[in-house]
Protein backbone atom coordinates (compact mmCIF):
# COMPACT_ATOMS: atom_id res chain seq x y z
CA UNK A 1 0.00 0.00 0.00
CA UNK A 2 2.59 1.95 0.83
CA UNK A 3 3.79 1.33 -3.13
CA UNK A 4 1.16 2.65 -4.24
CA UNK A 5 0.74 5.98 -2.10
CA UNK A 6 4.52 7.08 -3.11
CA UNK A 7 2.98 6.16 -6.90
CA UNK A 8 0.36 8.22 -6.50
CA UNK A 9 2.73 10.86 -5.32
CA UNK A 10 5.38 10.69 -7.84
CA UNK A 11 2.55 11.06 -10.73
CA UNK A 12 1.35 14.06 -8.59
CA UNK A 13 4.90 15.82 -7.55
CA UNK A 14 6.02 15.42 -11.46
CA UNK A 15 2.83 16.87 -12.60
CA UNK A 16 3.12 20.14 -10.41
CA UNK A 17 7.16 20.68 -11.09
CA UNK A 18 7.14 19.57 -14.94
CA UNK A 19 8.18 22.74 -16.82
CA UNK A 20 5.10 24.76 -18.15
CA UNK A 21 5.05 22.46 -21.97
CA UNK A 22 4.63 26.37 -23.42
CA UNK A 23 8.22 26.44 -23.13
CA UNK A 24 8.86 23.87 -24.49
CA UNK A 25 11.11 23.95 -28.28
CA UNK A 26 9.10 25.01 -31.29
CA UNK A 27 4.85 24.85 -30.76
CA UNK A 28 2.39 27.91 -31.31
CA UNK A 29 -1.25 28.65 -30.42
CA UNK A 30 -3.35 29.04 -32.82
CA UNK A 31 -7.17 30.17 -31.91
CA UNK A 32 -9.53 28.64 -34.14
CA UNK A 33 -13.48 28.43 -34.89
CA UNK A 34 -14.43 25.18 -34.15
CA UNK A 35 -15.96 23.51 -37.40
CA UNK A 36 -11.76 23.49 -38.72
CA UNK A 37 -11.45 21.25 -35.30
CA UNK A 38 -14.51 19.08 -35.02
CA UNK A 39 -14.55 18.27 -38.69
CA UNK A 40 -11.14 16.85 -38.37
CA UNK A 41 -9.57 19.19 -40.24
CA UNK A 42 -7.02 19.98 -38.15
CA UNK A 43 -5.68 16.25 -37.51
CA UNK A 44 -5.41 16.10 -41.34
CA UNK A 45 -2.97 18.95 -41.84
CA UNK A 46 -1.06 19.76 -38.94
CA UNK A 47 1.14 16.54 -38.88
CA UNK A 48 1.76 17.49 -42.93
CA UNK A 49 2.91 21.02 -41.12
CA UNK A 50 4.83 19.25 -38.14
CA UNK A 51 6.27 17.17 -40.64
CA UNK A 52 7.32 20.17 -43.15
CA UNK A 53 8.44 22.24 -40.37
CA UNK A 54 9.24 20.70 -37.22
CA UNK A 55 6.36 22.97 -35.09
CA UNK A 56 3.87 21.73 -33.36
CA UNK A 57 0.15 23.65 -33.59
CA UNK A 58 -1.53 23.67 -30.28
CA UNK A 59 -5.36 24.57 -31.21
CA UNK A 60 -7.76 26.20 -28.74
CA UNK A 61 -10.89 25.53 -30.45
CA UNK A 62 -13.66 28.06 -29.37
CA UNK A 63 -16.32 29.98 -31.22
CA UNK A 64 -15.21 32.58 -33.63
CA UNK A 65 -16.24 35.73 -31.04
CA UNK A 66 -14.24 33.98 -28.22
CA UNK A 67 -11.28 33.20 -30.57
CA UNK A 68 -11.06 36.67 -31.63
CA UNK A 69 -11.06 38.12 -27.82
CA UNK A 70 -8.52 35.71 -26.45
CA UNK A 71 -6.23 37.06 -29.64
CA UNK A 72 -6.88 40.13 -28.48
CA UNK A 73 -5.66 39.41 -25.20
CA UNK A 74 -2.55 38.03 -26.70
CA UNK A 75 -3.26 34.36 -25.82
CA UNK A 76 -2.49 33.17 -29.50
CA UNK A 77 0.07 33.36 -32.10
CA UNK A 78 -2.44 32.65 -34.42
CA UNK A 79 -6.23 33.70 -35.33
CA UNK A 80 -8.48 31.07 -37.99
CA UNK A 81 -11.93 32.49 -38.19
CA UNK A 82 -14.65 32.68 -40.17
CA UNK A 83 -16.62 36.57 -39.77
CA UNK A 84 -14.98 38.82 -42.47
CA UNK A 85 -15.94 41.86 -40.78
CA UNK A 86 -14.76 41.12 -37.66
CA UNK A 87 -11.49 39.90 -38.52
CA UNK A 88 -11.06 43.15 -40.32
CA UNK A 89 -11.58 45.05 -37.66
CA UNK A 90 -9.29 43.19 -35.63
CA UNK A 91 -6.07 43.94 -37.78
CA UNK A 92 -7.69 47.62 -37.82
CA UNK A 93 -7.12 47.62 -34.42
CA UNK A 94 -3.78 46.66 -34.69
CA UNK A 95 -4.35 43.34 -33.09
CA UNK A 96 -3.46 41.20 -36.06
CA UNK A 97 -0.82 41.62 -38.71
CA UNK A 98 -2.80 40.77 -42.13
CA UNK A 99 -5.72 39.17 -42.82
CA UNK A 100 -5.85 36.37 -45.66
CA UNK A 101 -8.62 34.77 -47.34
CA UNK A 102 -7.92 30.87 -46.85
CA UNK A 103 -10.76 28.35 -47.57
CA UNK A 104 -14.57 28.39 -47.67
CA UNK A 105 -17.43 26.24 -47.68
CA UNK A 106 -21.13 27.41 -47.15
CA UNK A 107 -23.34 27.28 -45.00
CA UNK A 108 -26.76 25.36 -45.01
CA UNK A 109 -30.15 25.10 -42.68
CA UNK A 110 -30.82 21.69 -41.58
CA UNK A 111 -34.39 20.55 -40.52
CA UNK A 112 -36.70 17.37 -39.36
CA UNK A 113 -37.90 15.03 -42.17
CA UNK A 114 -41.67 16.54 -41.64
CA UNK A 115 -40.94 20.06 -42.51
CA UNK A 116 -43.20 22.24 -40.24
CA UNK A 117 -42.29 25.46 -42.17
CA UNK A 118 -42.24 23.78 -45.61
CA UNK A 119 -38.92 24.77 -46.16
CA UNK A 120 -37.31 22.26 -47.86
CA UNK A 121 -35.66 23.07 -51.78
CA UNK A 122 -36.06 26.61 -51.29
CA UNK A 123 -33.70 28.50 -52.95
CA UNK A 124 -33.28 31.69 -51.24
CA UNK A 125 -32.55 31.42 -47.35
CA UNK A 126 -33.64 34.89 -46.80
CA UNK A 127 -37.41 33.27 -48.40
CA UNK A 128 -37.19 29.86 -45.93
CA UNK A 129 -36.07 32.40 -43.16
CA UNK A 130 -39.29 34.57 -43.83
CA UNK A 131 -41.15 31.05 -43.63
CA UNK A 132 -39.75 29.54 -40.63
CA UNK A 133 -40.78 32.93 -38.49
CA UNK A 134 -44.05 33.23 -40.24
CA UNK A 135 -44.89 29.54 -39.24
CA UNK A 136 -43.50 29.84 -35.79
CA UNK A 137 -41.32 26.84 -36.49
CA UNK A 138 -38.57 26.24 -33.99
CA UNK A 139 -35.12 27.31 -34.84
CA UNK A 140 -32.26 26.64 -32.93
CA UNK A 141 -29.94 29.81 -33.27
CA UNK A 142 -26.22 29.59 -31.83
CA UNK A 143 -26.79 32.44 -29.84
CA UNK A 144 -23.00 33.37 -28.43
CA UNK A 145 -21.28 35.97 -31.11
CA UNK A 146 -19.69 32.83 -33.30
CA UNK A 147 -19.15 33.45 -36.68
CA UNK A 148 -21.62 30.85 -37.96
CA UNK A 149 -24.32 32.94 -35.31
CA UNK A 150 -22.87 36.69 -36.82
CA UNK A 151 -23.86 35.48 -40.17
CA UNK A 152 -27.29 34.07 -39.07
CA UNK A 153 -28.02 37.31 -37.50
CA UNK A 154 -27.46 39.23 -41.18
CA UNK A 155 -29.55 36.83 -42.99
CA UNK A 156 -32.69 37.51 -40.68
CA UNK A 157 -31.88 40.99 -41.40
CA UNK A 158 -32.00 40.89 -44.89
CA UNK A 159 -34.79 38.42 -44.40
CA UNK A 160 -36.52 41.63 -42.41
CA UNK A 161 -37.16 39.35 -39.41
CA UNK A 162 -36.83 40.24 -36.12
CA UNK A 163 -36.05 36.74 -34.77
CA UNK A 164 -35.68 38.30 -30.82
CA UNK A 165 -39.41 38.62 -31.08
CA UNK A 166 -39.62 34.98 -31.12
CA UNK A 167 -36.67 34.67 -28.24
CA UNK A 168 -37.97 31.82 -26.25
CA UNK A 169 -40.78 30.60 -28.30
CA UNK A 170 -39.93 29.48 -31.82
CA UNK A 171 -36.49 31.38 -32.00
CA UNK A 172 -34.74 29.62 -29.05
CA UNK A 173 -30.65 30.77 -28.53
CA UNK A 174 -28.86 27.88 -26.83
CA UNK A 175 -25.54 29.74 -26.39
CA UNK A 176 -23.70 27.52 -27.09
CA UNK A 177 -20.99 25.33 -29.92
CA UNK A 178 -22.26 24.26 -32.98
CA UNK A 179 -22.75 20.75 -32.03
CA UNK A 180 -24.18 21.30 -29.22
CA UNK A 181 -26.49 23.38 -30.97
CA UNK A 182 -27.18 20.68 -33.14
CA UNK A 183 -27.92 18.71 -30.57
CA UNK A 184 -30.41 20.63 -29.68
CA UNK A 185 -32.26 21.06 -32.67
CA UNK A 186 -32.15 17.13 -33.37
CA UNK A 187 -33.46 17.06 -29.92
CA UNK A 188 -36.65 19.14 -30.21
CA UNK A 189 -36.88 19.06 -33.72
CA UNK A 190 -35.91 22.63 -34.82
CA UNK A 191 -34.36 24.50 -37.82
CA UNK A 192 -30.28 24.91 -37.32
CA UNK A 193 -28.12 26.96 -39.53
CA UNK A 194 -24.91 25.23 -39.58
CA UNK A 195 -21.75 24.98 -41.64
CA UNK A 196 -21.38 22.16 -44.17
CA UNK A 197 -18.21 20.99 -42.75
CA UNK A 198 -19.34 20.47 -39.20
CA UNK A 199 -22.83 18.90 -40.50
CA UNK A 200 -21.03 16.12 -42.93
CA UNK A 201 -19.06 15.37 -39.84
CA UNK A 202 -21.86 15.14 -36.84
CA UNK A 203 -22.45 11.78 -36.00
CA UNK A 204 -25.99 12.88 -34.03
CA UNK A 205 -27.95 13.48 -37.48
CA UNK A 206 -30.66 11.17 -36.79
CA UNK A 207 -33.33 11.45 -39.43
CA UNK A 208 -32.52 15.26 -39.78
CA UNK A 209 -31.78 16.40 -43.65
CA UNK A 210 -30.70 19.65 -45.27
CA UNK A 211 -33.71 21.80 -46.16
CA UNK A 212 -31.63 24.77 -47.41
CA UNK A 213 -28.38 25.08 -49.91
CA UNK A 214 -26.85 26.46 -52.89
CA UNK A 215 -27.69 30.24 -51.74
CA UNK A 216 -24.97 32.54 -52.68
CA UNK A 217 -25.62 34.06 -49.38
CA UNK A 218 -24.58 31.26 -47.29
CA UNK A 219 -20.63 31.52 -48.27
CA UNK A 220 -19.13 30.76 -46.00
CA UNK A 221 -15.15 32.03 -45.84
CA UNK A 222 -12.40 31.52 -43.21
CA UNK A 223 -9.81 34.02 -43.08
CA UNK A 224 -6.59 33.04 -41.54
CA UNK A 225 -4.31 35.95 -39.22
CA UNK A 226 -0.88 36.50 -37.66
CA UNK A 227 -1.07 37.99 -34.02
CA UNK A 228 0.97 41.46 -34.37
CA UNK A 229 3.59 41.21 -32.00
CA UNK A 230 3.79 44.81 -32.09
CA UNK A 231 1.02 44.67 -29.50
CA UNK A 232 1.78 40.95 -27.99
CA UNK A 233 5.06 40.94 -26.79
CA UNK A 234 4.99 37.46 -26.35
CA UNK A 235 3.92 36.44 -29.78
CA UNK A 236 5.93 33.50 -31.80
CA UNK A 237 5.17 35.70 -34.94
CA UNK A 238 8.12 33.68 -36.71
CA UNK A 239 6.41 30.30 -36.42
CA UNK A 240 3.47 31.87 -36.67
CA UNK A 241 3.98 33.50 -39.94
CA UNK A 242 5.59 29.65 -40.82
CA UNK A 243 2.23 28.30 -40.55
CA UNK A 244 0.32 30.99 -41.89
CA UNK A 245 2.51 30.62 -44.99
CA UNK A 246 2.29 27.06 -45.44
CA UNK A 247 -1.52 27.53 -45.08
CA UNK A 248 -1.70 29.70 -48.11
CA UNK A 249 0.76 27.96 -50.03
CA UNK A 250 0.85 25.37 -52.52
CA UNK A 251 1.26 22.42 -50.07
CA UNK A 252 -0.99 23.94 -47.59
CA UNK A 253 -3.80 24.73 -50.10
CA UNK A 254 -3.78 21.22 -51.58
CA UNK A 255 -3.91 19.71 -48.07
CA UNK A 256 -7.12 21.49 -47.62
CA UNK A 257 -7.90 20.49 -50.71
CA UNK A 258 -7.40 16.64 -50.40
CA UNK A 259 -9.26 16.79 -46.89
CA UNK A 260 -12.17 14.53 -47.47
CA UNK A 261 -14.86 13.24 -45.11
CA UNK A 262 -17.13 10.30 -46.75
CA UNK A 263 -15.50 10.93 -49.99
CA UNK A 264 -17.03 14.67 -49.09
CA UNK A 265 -14.29 17.65 -49.62
CA UNK A 266 -15.22 19.78 -46.47
CA UNK A 267 -13.13 23.18 -47.73
CA UNK A 268 -11.69 24.65 -50.65
CA UNK A 269 -8.79 25.93 -50.43
CA UNK A 270 -9.34 29.97 -52.10
CA UNK A 271 -6.04 31.69 -50.48
CA UNK A 272 -4.75 34.42 -53.15
CA UNK A 273 -1.21 33.58 -54.33
CA UNK A 274 1.32 34.91 -52.46
CA UNK A 275 2.99 37.78 -54.51
CA UNK B 1 -30.44 15.51 -22.33
CA UNK B 2 -28.53 14.65 -25.01
CA UNK B 3 -28.38 11.02 -23.90
CA UNK B 4 -31.95 10.67 -24.03
CA UNK B 5 -32.16 12.37 -27.87
CA UNK B 6 -29.66 10.92 -29.37
CA UNK B 7 -31.56 9.21 -32.34
CA UNK B 8 -33.68 12.65 -32.81
CA UNK B 9 -36.61 10.93 -31.97
CA UNK B 10 -38.05 10.74 -28.36
CA UNK B 11 -40.16 7.84 -29.59
CA UNK B 12 -37.93 6.15 -30.69
CA UNK B 13 -36.67 4.19 -27.20
CA UNK B 14 -35.01 0.99 -28.97
CA UNK B 15 -32.57 3.63 -30.05
CA UNK B 16 -31.26 4.74 -27.09
CA UNK B 17 -30.43 1.69 -25.79
CA UNK B 18 -28.16 0.47 -28.46
CA UNK B 19 -26.24 4.05 -28.08
CA UNK B 20 -25.95 2.62 -24.18
CA UNK B 21 -24.81 -0.78 -25.25
CA UNK B 22 -22.39 0.81 -28.10
CA UNK B 23 -21.38 2.92 -25.24
CA UNK B 24 -20.40 0.48 -22.92
CA UNK B 25 -18.80 -2.13 -25.77
CA UNK B 26 -16.84 0.93 -26.43
CA UNK B 27 -15.75 1.56 -22.98
CA UNK B 28 -14.33 -1.65 -22.21
CA UNK B 29 -13.16 -1.56 -26.36
CA UNK B 30 -10.70 1.64 -25.28
CA UNK B 31 -9.52 0.47 -22.14
CA UNK B 32 -8.52 -3.42 -23.67
CA UNK B 33 -7.01 -1.47 -26.81
CA UNK B 34 -4.88 -0.03 -24.56
CA UNK B 35 -5.38 2.91 -27.08
CA UNK B 36 -2.42 5.50 -26.34
CA UNK B 37 -4.60 8.62 -26.78
CA UNK B 38 -6.84 7.54 -23.84
CA UNK B 39 -3.77 6.61 -21.69
CA UNK B 40 -2.30 10.08 -22.04
CA UNK B 41 -5.70 11.90 -21.17
CA UNK B 42 -6.34 9.44 -18.19
CA UNK B 43 -2.88 10.17 -16.85
CA UNK B 44 -3.09 13.61 -17.53
CA UNK B 45 -6.44 14.16 -15.68
CA UNK B 46 -5.16 12.28 -12.54
CA UNK B 47 -1.91 14.16 -12.30
CA UNK B 48 -4.02 17.54 -12.78
CA UNK B 49 -6.80 16.46 -10.15
CA UNK B 50 -4.22 14.90 -7.62
CA UNK B 51 -1.77 17.63 -7.69
CA UNK B 52 -4.95 19.72 -7.03
CA UNK B 53 -5.76 17.81 -4.18
CA UNK B 54 -2.42 18.00 -2.36
CA UNK B 55 -2.47 21.66 -2.70
CA UNK B 56 -5.73 22.23 -1.68
CA UNK B 57 -5.14 19.05 1.36
CA UNK B 58 -2.36 21.36 2.67
CA UNK B 59 -4.40 24.37 2.58
CA UNK B 60 -7.76 23.15 3.52
CA UNK B 61 -6.84 21.02 6.53
CA UNK B 62 -4.45 23.48 8.27
CA UNK B 63 -6.99 26.54 7.34
CA UNK B 64 -10.09 23.94 8.79
CA UNK B 65 -7.94 23.00 11.90
CA UNK B 66 -6.89 26.48 12.53
CA UNK B 67 -10.64 27.77 12.34
CA UNK B 68 -11.93 25.23 14.20
CA UNK B 69 -9.47 25.50 17.19
CA UNK B 70 -9.19 29.45 17.43
CA UNK B 71 -11.78 31.84 18.56
CA UNK B 72 -11.06 35.17 16.62
CA UNK B 73 -13.65 38.07 15.61
CA UNK B 74 -15.24 37.35 12.09
CA UNK B 75 -14.81 33.62 12.42
CA UNK B 76 -18.69 33.11 12.05
CA UNK B 77 -17.97 35.18 8.80
CA UNK B 78 -14.91 32.96 7.86
CA UNK B 79 -16.84 29.48 8.58
CA UNK B 80 -19.87 31.11 6.75
CA UNK B 81 -17.79 31.79 3.57
CA UNK B 82 -15.74 28.95 3.56
CA UNK B 83 -19.25 26.88 3.26
CA UNK B 84 -20.32 29.52 0.27
CA UNK B 85 -17.34 28.70 -1.52
CA UNK B 86 -18.48 24.93 -1.43
CA UNK B 87 -20.66 26.04 -4.25
CA UNK B 88 -18.29 27.85 -6.59
CA UNK B 89 -19.36 27.59 -10.45
CA UNK B 90 -16.29 25.74 -12.25
CA UNK B 91 -16.99 28.21 -15.11
CA UNK B 92 -16.85 31.44 -12.87
CA UNK B 93 -13.09 30.18 -11.32
CA UNK B 94 -11.53 29.19 -14.64
CA UNK B 95 -12.99 33.05 -15.70
CA UNK B 96 -11.21 34.47 -12.97
CA UNK B 97 -7.99 32.43 -13.69
CA UNK B 98 -8.15 32.80 -16.89
CA UNK B 99 -8.24 36.86 -16.58
CA UNK B 100 -5.37 36.31 -14.07
CA UNK B 101 -2.75 34.05 -16.64
CA UNK B 102 -3.98 35.20 -19.60
CA UNK B 103 -1.04 37.33 -21.67
CA UNK B 104 -3.27 40.80 -20.88
CA UNK B 105 -3.78 39.90 -17.56
CA UNK B 106 -1.57 40.78 -14.44
CA UNK B 107 0.63 36.99 -14.55
CA UNK B 108 0.45 37.22 -18.01
CA UNK B 109 4.22 37.01 -17.98
CA UNK B 110 4.26 33.65 -16.47
CA UNK B 111 3.16 32.34 -19.66
CA UNK B 112 0.73 29.69 -17.29
CA UNK B 113 -2.57 29.91 -20.11
CA UNK B 114 -3.27 26.38 -21.74
CA UNK B 115 -0.76 24.91 -19.42
CA UNK B 116 -1.50 21.89 -16.62
CA UNK B 117 -0.36 24.62 -14.55
CA UNK B 118 -3.37 26.24 -14.81
CA UNK B 119 -5.47 23.56 -14.98
CA UNK B 120 -3.75 22.44 -11.45
CA UNK B 121 -4.36 26.52 -9.65
CA UNK B 122 -8.33 26.23 -11.13
CA UNK B 123 -8.77 23.09 -9.78
CA UNK B 124 -7.19 24.17 -6.72
CA UNK B 125 -8.80 26.94 -6.37
CA UNK B 126 -12.21 25.05 -6.68
CA UNK B 127 -11.60 22.00 -4.34
CA UNK B 128 -10.00 24.34 -1.08
CA UNK B 129 -12.91 25.22 -0.25
CA UNK B 130 -14.94 21.86 0.07
CA UNK B 131 -11.98 20.41 1.87
CA UNK B 132 -11.90 23.44 4.29
CA UNK B 133 -14.98 23.88 5.49
CA UNK B 134 -15.44 19.75 5.81
CA UNK B 135 -12.15 19.76 7.69
CA UNK B 136 -13.55 22.46 9.94
CA UNK B 137 -16.61 20.66 10.55
CA UNK B 138 -14.96 17.52 11.63
CA UNK B 139 -12.42 19.16 13.73
CA UNK B 140 -14.50 21.48 15.02
CA UNK B 141 -16.34 18.68 16.61
CA UNK B 142 -13.76 16.39 17.53
CA UNK B 143 -11.71 19.24 19.33
CA UNK B 144 -15.14 20.09 21.84
CA UNK B 145 -14.59 16.84 23.28
CA UNK B 146 -10.69 16.99 23.56
CA UNK B 147 -10.52 20.77 24.48
CA UNK B 148 -10.39 20.36 28.39
CA UNK B 149 -7.52 17.29 28.09
CA UNK B 150 -5.56 19.58 25.92
CA UNK B 151 -5.57 22.21 28.54
CA UNK B 152 -5.14 19.80 30.97
CA UNK B 153 -2.13 18.63 29.22
CA UNK B 154 -1.10 22.52 28.46
CA UNK B 155 -0.95 21.82 24.91
CA UNK B 156 0.43 24.68 22.34
CA UNK B 157 -2.55 25.34 19.58
CA UNK B 158 -0.26 23.77 17.07
CA UNK B 159 0.59 20.67 18.87
CA UNK B 160 -3.73 20.72 19.49
CA UNK B 161 -3.88 20.65 15.53
CA UNK B 162 -1.70 18.21 15.02
CA UNK B 163 -3.48 15.86 17.39
CA UNK B 164 -7.28 16.66 16.08
CA UNK B 165 -5.30 16.28 12.31
CA UNK B 166 -4.24 12.97 13.20
CA UNK B 167 -7.09 11.30 15.18
CA UNK B 168 -9.35 12.62 12.01
CA UNK B 169 -7.09 11.09 9.64
CA UNK B 170 -9.98 8.70 8.24
CA UNK B 171 -12.37 11.17 7.98
CA UNK B 172 -10.33 13.19 6.14
CA UNK B 173 -9.68 10.57 3.67
CA UNK B 174 -13.26 10.81 3.25
CA UNK B 175 -13.32 14.87 3.41
CA UNK B 176 -9.73 14.47 0.27
CA UNK B 177 -12.63 12.13 -1.78
CA UNK B 178 -15.00 14.25 -2.29
CA UNK B 179 -12.24 16.84 -3.18
CA UNK B 180 -11.33 14.92 -5.63
CA UNK B 181 -14.62 13.84 -7.34
CA UNK B 182 -15.30 17.11 -7.80
CA UNK B 183 -11.92 18.29 -9.17
CA UNK B 184 -11.66 15.10 -11.39
CA UNK B 185 -15.55 15.59 -12.84
CA UNK B 186 -15.73 19.21 -13.40
CA UNK B 187 -15.23 20.30 -16.60
CA UNK B 188 -15.29 24.56 -17.10
CA UNK B 189 -12.50 25.72 -14.81
CA UNK B 190 -10.28 23.40 -17.36
CA UNK B 191 -12.05 23.69 -20.72
CA UNK B 192 -11.41 27.79 -20.33
CA UNK B 193 -7.79 27.81 -18.55
CA UNK B 194 -6.50 24.51 -20.48
CA UNK B 195 -8.19 25.47 -24.06
CA UNK B 196 -8.70 21.43 -24.23
CA UNK B 197 -5.53 20.98 -26.63
CA UNK B 198 -4.65 17.82 -28.20
CA UNK B 199 -1.85 16.27 -26.61
CA UNK B 200 -1.25 18.73 -24.20
CA UNK B 201 -4.21 19.91 -21.89
CA UNK B 202 -6.87 17.43 -22.87
CA UNK B 203 -8.46 15.58 -20.21
CA UNK B 204 -11.40 13.52 -19.64
CA UNK B 205 -14.06 15.35 -18.87
CA UNK B 206 -13.35 17.94 -21.84
CA UNK B 207 -12.71 14.84 -24.29
CA UNK B 208 -16.14 13.81 -23.00
CA UNK B 209 -17.63 17.52 -24.00
CA UNK B 210 -15.86 17.34 -27.12
CA UNK B 211 -17.56 14.50 -28.52
CA UNK B 212 -20.72 14.96 -27.76
CA UNK B 213 -20.13 18.70 -29.54
CA UNK B 214 -19.09 16.05 -32.66
CA UNK B 215 -22.25 14.35 -31.96
CA UNK B 216 -20.25 11.11 -31.51
CA UNK B 217 -22.53 10.32 -28.03
CA UNK B 218 -21.79 6.56 -28.16
CA UNK B 219 -18.18 7.67 -27.33
CA UNK B 220 -19.16 10.58 -25.36
CA UNK B 221 -20.68 7.93 -23.11
CA UNK B 222 -17.94 5.54 -23.56
CA UNK B 223 -15.33 7.79 -21.73
CA UNK B 224 -17.56 8.76 -18.97
CA UNK B 225 -17.50 4.98 -18.33
CA UNK B 226 -14.13 5.40 -18.06
CA UNK B 227 -14.02 7.99 -16.25
CA UNK B 228 -15.93 6.89 -13.57
CA UNK B 229 -14.28 3.81 -13.51
CA UNK B 230 -11.23 5.65 -12.52
CA UNK B 231 -13.23 7.36 -9.91
CA UNK B 232 -13.97 4.53 -8.48
CA UNK B 233 -10.48 3.04 -8.44
CA UNK B 234 -9.02 5.77 -6.46
CA UNK B 235 -11.77 5.11 -3.99
CA UNK B 236 -11.43 2.06 -3.72
CA UNK B 237 -7.45 2.88 -3.56
CA UNK B 238 -8.43 5.53 -0.50
CA UNK B 239 -10.56 2.43 1.24
CA UNK B 240 -8.04 -0.08 1.07
CA UNK B 241 -4.95 1.71 2.47
CA UNK B 242 -7.79 2.98 5.13
CA UNK B 243 -8.60 -0.67 6.23
CA UNK B 244 -4.62 -1.72 6.05
CA UNK B 245 -3.59 1.33 8.07
CA UNK B 246 -6.48 0.50 10.96
CA UNK B 247 -5.30 -2.92 10.66
CA UNK B 248 -1.60 -2.08 11.42
CA UNK B 249 -2.79 0.51 13.85
CA UNK B 250 -4.86 -2.26 16.00
CA UNK B 251 -2.43 -5.08 15.40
Amino acid sequence: MRNVLLAVLAVTVAGLFSPPAAAEDKSIIVQSTTSTANSGLYDYLLPKFKQASGITVRVVAVGTGQAIKNAKNCDGDVLLVHAKSSEEKFVEGGYGVKRFDLMYNDFIIVGPPSDPAGIAGTKEVTTALKKIADEGAIFASRGDDSGTHKKEKALWESAGVDPQKGSGKWYRETGSGMGATLNVGVGMGAYVMTDRATWISFKNKADFKIAVEGDKALFNQYGVILVNPDKCEYAKSDLGATFVNWLLSPNGQNAIATYKRDGQQLFFPNAQPLG
Amino acid sequence: MYILHSCGNLRNKRCNLQDFAEAFRLAFGLVLSGDRDLFEIIVLSLQVSLSALMISCVIGFTLGTLVAVTRFPGRGLAVVTFNTLMGLPPVVVGLLVYLLLSRAGPLGTLGLLYTPTAMIIAQAILITPIVAALTRQIIEDLFSEYDELFQSLGLSVWQAMGALLWDARYSLITVALAGFGRAIAEVGAVMIVGGNIDHLTRVMTTAIALETSKGDLALALALGIVLLAISMTVNALALSMRATAARQAYA
